[in-house]
């Protein structure tokens, strides 16, 4: 028995946008998003009525987001030299981004899922395939990552 | 940041390109409080209501139609237009197309006839039996008319009791006297 699918957008829309925000920027994450959400609507009377539709929609969107990324780097033209960067107030989030963006694809997957998303382990074990222990054991290791790489600011 | 409101319009219009928005719906205000109205390609398909339930009514559109439902206020907007004018008096017909397809067998049978009581007008359940060719189906004829799954655009308020009263209504007997009071002004 499946429940109208707007309230499937209304229940997990959120989720999935942080999902694709961990790995994406900007437009590239709406239009994953929105990505996502299409195909869903799509295979949505064909989806089991007891599956588990949120990690059915991170299956999904972790598709998306790569078949987004794989578009722009077909696009992508390369630079001689890299922008300079702006450091700013309130950039902070961005480097997060940034520092979630370059851990090892493991564990980005399993932080952006387990601490982004909040699906338990056994869900992301799933998703990434091997155990829950391994799957804890990644996102462990990025959050540790993450305390060294990301630049915390001291307040005065 | 692009908020979720409109990744929702983004995602409603894409699902209409591309032929996914099987049901789409939106609620209105009316002198009866809020209305659920849901259309599919065809035509509306249900309105609704608040003491029918607005919950209970999306989730029967999701088993009975199809799950792929959105709220998509714009694809409702002559439906809202037409039955505001029809509360303030100004439309005795309505124009948009209807979809059927939840009343079946007999029920749809008086709900196809009930169109040819014009505004203003009512019959009895009894006359309603006899139109369908049914004349001694007067009670199922009343159940027909209660799970009318487009009242209002197709009139089953016009339906009364032989002496005259006006008879239960899904909206709420208020409603009903509501509706043929409103009618009988023009």
């Amino acid at each position: 028995m499946h429940e109208p699918f707007e309230r499937v957008v209304a229940r997990h829309g959120a989720t999935v946008l942080r999902v694709c925000r961990s790995v994406l920027r900007g437009p590239d994450a709406e239009d994953a998003w929105s990505e996502t959400f299409l195909a869903a609507l799509r295979a949505y009377p064909d989806l089991p009525p007891d599956a588990n539709v949120e990690a059915w929609l991170v299956t999904i969107a972790r598709r998306k987001a790569v078949d987004v990324v794989r578009r722009a780097a077909r696009s992508a033209v390369p630079v001689d030299e890299l922008p300079e960067r702006v450091a700013v107030d309130g950039a902070r989030d961005l480097d997060l981004w940034d520092a979630v963006a370059a851990l090892p694809p493991k564990q980005r997957h399993a932080v952006a899922y387990h601490h982004l998303a909040g699906l338990p382990y056994d869900e992301i074990a799933t998703l990434l395939g091997g155990t829950p222990a391994a799957a804890r054991r990644a996102a462990a290791d990025g959050v540790a990552t993450l305390r060294r790489t990301y630049p915390t600011k001291e307040e005065p | 940041m692009t908020s979720l409101a409109t990744l929702h319009d983004r995602l409603v219009r894409s699902a209409a390109d591309e032929g996914l928005l099987d049901v789409a719906y939106r609620t209105v205000d009316s002198p009866f409080g809020p209305l659920l109205l849901a259309r599919t390609p065809v035509g509306l398909v249900r309105l609704a209501f608040a003491v029918q339930g607005h919950d209970a009514a999306l989730q029967e559109l999701a088993e009975a139609v199809s799950p792929r439902v959105l709220e998509a206020p714009g694809a409702l907007d002559d439906v809202a237009r037409e039955l505001d004018e029809y509360f303030a008096g100004r439309r005795h017909a309505f124009d948009v197309p209807v979809d059927l397809r939840l009343a079946r067998g007999f029920r749809r049978a008086v709900v196809e006839h009930l169109s040819q009581i014009g505004y203003g007008h009512t019959a009895s359940y009894t006359q309603v039996a006899a139109l369908t060719g049914s004349p001694r189906a007067v009670r199922a004829v009343g159940t027909a008319c209660a799970l009318n799954p487009v009242p209002v655009v197709v009139p089953c308020h016009r339906v009364v009791r032989s002496d005259g009263s006006p008879g239960r209504y899904a909206g709420g007997d208020e409603a009903k006297r509501a509706l043929l009071a409103l009618e009988a002004r023009a």
